[in-house]
């Protein structure tokens, strides 16, 4: 069993809900980033989503789409993402770390030659926006051979038969995209997300994540009462936005919106 | 005319051509594509929609457009007969008004009230507002804000035909960046929009799509060949941004394995010093805008910028079934400088009296090297995609005038 599955399934045990903060490599700049990690880490997070930075990240909004730029500003890439999950797990050989990103770098790699480097490196799982279920039986089949998990996106209008092929190629867990839109858009309808939930659930047995549009502690607590999993990008993104020339500070508030948002979803009443 | 014993035909019944094609996009726009995918495969066979098409072909486009002898042209370079095919001459100035005629009746067909599009050279952009404003729907062109400011003309034609110009200020600036925000905006408001893709790219069934409209050049080019000179061409030459207008002349030769197929890259300042726009010459396969193809990117796979003096040529991929005709060796691709298409561009002003796009221009240019090596008996046909008005204000600020 994988690294992300067997925690899914402790955390099914204990009732525990998973916080999943996104953050992008080398954003605000390459030194800021495995610090972050296991700042996150110690605020509440129980995997980690990095981004991979590419210069076309067509389903990104603004925030993400800026911290791309910095980041590539700054020579990241793909592999130098990779040498900071060998970094981060010379101290945390537990927490899942999951890269999301396009799939161009990972072609550009080679399947193989990316699907070692990330198992060397401790990589749990890869989310690639841009290849879906039909494009994936590849790359799928190379990740599942170094025990690494292939994560596919669900979106609000995929039907049935879409849950079913994500059921039967993916693994670790399934990302519900909650709005039909880019990250960081608003209107998040919560009873929507519960009436999309019974479809999943009754389709497949993979833990479901849910993000997009999850910016404060009480919408966490609402979706983690949906999901397995609670998945926060651009609201972090903002604040390391917000304190370019600062990123200390920059820390100590994503830190304390994700501790806020651990109490919320950790709180039963 | 000799036939291949096994007849062309692709892509497969997923959009692939060879590796290269295929449905590479994020998982909201999946259904969005699969009701495309339908209506396009249902109305392609649909004898109703096909009528409509072939008449605003005839009556709103201006089609046949001629398969014009450029004898003075041919006589000055002294080899190969040069027929130009005249899509400057149809509504608007440029080929892509084909595709987009087709498209806008898919999209009323499917009931979408709002349409999107992407534009480099802002000829797309211009030929999707032309078709909105004629069925009364709104429109969205997205444009790089770098384009915005060196095509302004045609950003003035789309606002009189009523569309909202949206300047993309990320990554680039131009025409790449253009298609990832008209992908954002499809991703949020997928119930409601069609995005007319300009051209023969993007995810399935795009790249098909795109050149079944466009092929009615080929198709035309090919009887008017034989009406006029009783052969098929020897040669055809078409610029390639995208792809649509070569795709377009070369599909229906396809399978006449005698005709050759060369498509005409914008090699920018060079191909040696990296600021070009050829990923089929200097490229290599990879992942971009819904589709495996030849991609200008750097050794992490970062897509890079281009850099051509045609706006419609600066993108740094192409359409998917270039790279497999490429790779089969169906087609040759061959690139010309700025300077080079600049030769073209006054070429065939001055020797025919037509000036040409700076995109066609490339064709031009490349005419003026291949035309001279083939025999006074052979046949040379050249796509004219598009005519130059727009780039008055581009060669002016080049040769230091002022207007």
């Amino acid at each position: 069993m994988s690294r992300l599955a067997a925690r899914f399934v402790e955390f099914k045990q204990s009732g525990h809900k998973a916080l999943i903060p996104f953050i992008t490599a080398g954003d605000p700049s390459p030194d800021f980033t495995v610090p972050m990690m296991h700042a996150m880490v110690t605020a509440g997070a129980d995997i980690i989503e990095l981004g991979v930075p590419f210069s076309d990240p067509m389903a990104d909004g603004p925030v993400i789409q800026r911290a791309s730029e910095r980041a590539l500003a700054h020579g990241m890439s793909l592999r130098r993402t990779i040498e900071m999950v060998v970094e981060f797990r010379k101290d945390d050989q537990i927490t899942p770390v999951v890269l999301m990103g396009y799939a161009n770098p990972i072609e550009a790699m080679g399947y193989e030659a990316f699907a070692i480097a990330a198992e060397n490196a401790g990589v749990d799982g890869v989310l690639t926006v841009d290849l879906p279920p039909e494009e994936a039986q590849d790359c799928a089949a190379t990740l599942k051979e170094h025990h690494i998990d292939q994560i596919f996106l669900l979106a609000p209008n995929s039907n049935v038969e879409r849950i079913k092929k994500m059921d039967a190629l993916g693994s670790g867990f399934l990302y519900y995209v909650s709005v039909k839109g880019i990250t960081g858009a608003g209107h998040l309808d919560t009873d929507d997300v519960k009436r999309k939930l019974v479809d999943i659930r009754a389709n497949t047995q993979i833990p479901v994540g849910i993000g997009f549009g999850i910016k404060d502690a009480e919408t966490a607590k609402v979706i983690s009462g949906l999901g397995d999993a609670v998945v926060v990008g651009s609201a972090l993104i903002s604040k390391i936005e917000a304190n370019l020339d600062v990123p200390e500070q920059a820390k100590q508030e994503i830190s304390d919106l994700l501790n806020a948002m651990r109490v919320a979803m950790d709180n039963k009443n | 005319m000799t036939e291949t014993s096994n007849l062309y035909d692709m892509p497969d019944e997923r959009g692939h051509f060879g590796p290269y094609g295929g449905l590479f996009i994020a998982e909201t726009l999946i259904p969005a594509v699969e009701e495309l995918d339908h209506a396009y495969k249902k109305y392609m066979t649909d004898a109703d929609f096909m009528a409509e098409l072939d008449k605003d072909f005839q009556h709103y486009v201006g089609r046949p457009s001629p398969l014009y002898h450029a004898e003075r042209w041919t006589r000055e370079l002294g080899g190969a007969q040069i027929y130009l095919k005249r899509e400057d001459l149809n509504h608007t100035g440029a080929h892509k008004i084909n595709n987009t005629v087709g498209q806008i009746l898919l999209a009323k067909r499917m009931g979408k009230t709002r349409i999107i599009a992407e534009t480099g050279a802002g000829q797309h952009g211009v030929a999707t507002a032309t078709v909105c404003a004629r069925l009364g729907l709104e429109c969205v062109v997205y444009m790089g804000a770098v384009d915005v400011e060196r095509q302004k003309l045609n950003v003035y034609r789309m606002q009189l035909l009523g569309a909202k110009v949206v300047a993309v200020e990320s990554g680039s600036k131009t025409l790449k960046d253009a298609l990832n925000e008209a992908i954002r905006d499809w991703v949020t408001n997928v119930d409601n929009t069609f995005y007319i893709i300009g051209t023969a790219a993007g995810p399935a069934p795009y790249p098909a799509m795109v050149r079944d409209f466009q092929s009615i050049i080929g198709r035309e080019a090919k009887q008017q060949c034989l009406a006029q000179t009783g052969q098929l061409p020897n040669a055809l030459v078409a610029c390639i941004g995208g792809g649509s207008n070569a795709i377009g002349l070369f599909h229906p030769f396809i399978n006449d394995a005698d005709v050759r197929m060369i498509g005409v890259e914008a090699a920018g300042d060079g191909i040696e010093t990296g600021r070009h726009a050829a990923p089929l010459c200097a490229g290599r396969p990879g992942v971009l805008h819904g589709n495996r193809t030849y991609l200008m990117e750097d050794d992490n796979g970062e897509i890079i910028e281009t850099h051509s003096i045609s706006a419609g040529l600066d993108y740094p991929g192409v359409g998917p079934e270039h790279a497999w005709l490429k790779d089969i060796g169906r087609a040759e691709y061959v690139s010309i400088t700025d300077d080079e298409a600049l030769q073209g561009f006054h070429a065939l002003t001055k020797m025919e009296g037509i000036i040409p796009a700076l995109e066609s221009s490339h064709a031009m240019a490349y005419t003026l090297k291949l035309a001279p090596t083939m025999q006074k008996d052979e046949i040379l046909i050249v796509n004219l995609s598009g005519r130059g008005d727009k780039d008055m204000h581009t060669m002016a600020a080049r040769e230091g005038i002022e207007i």
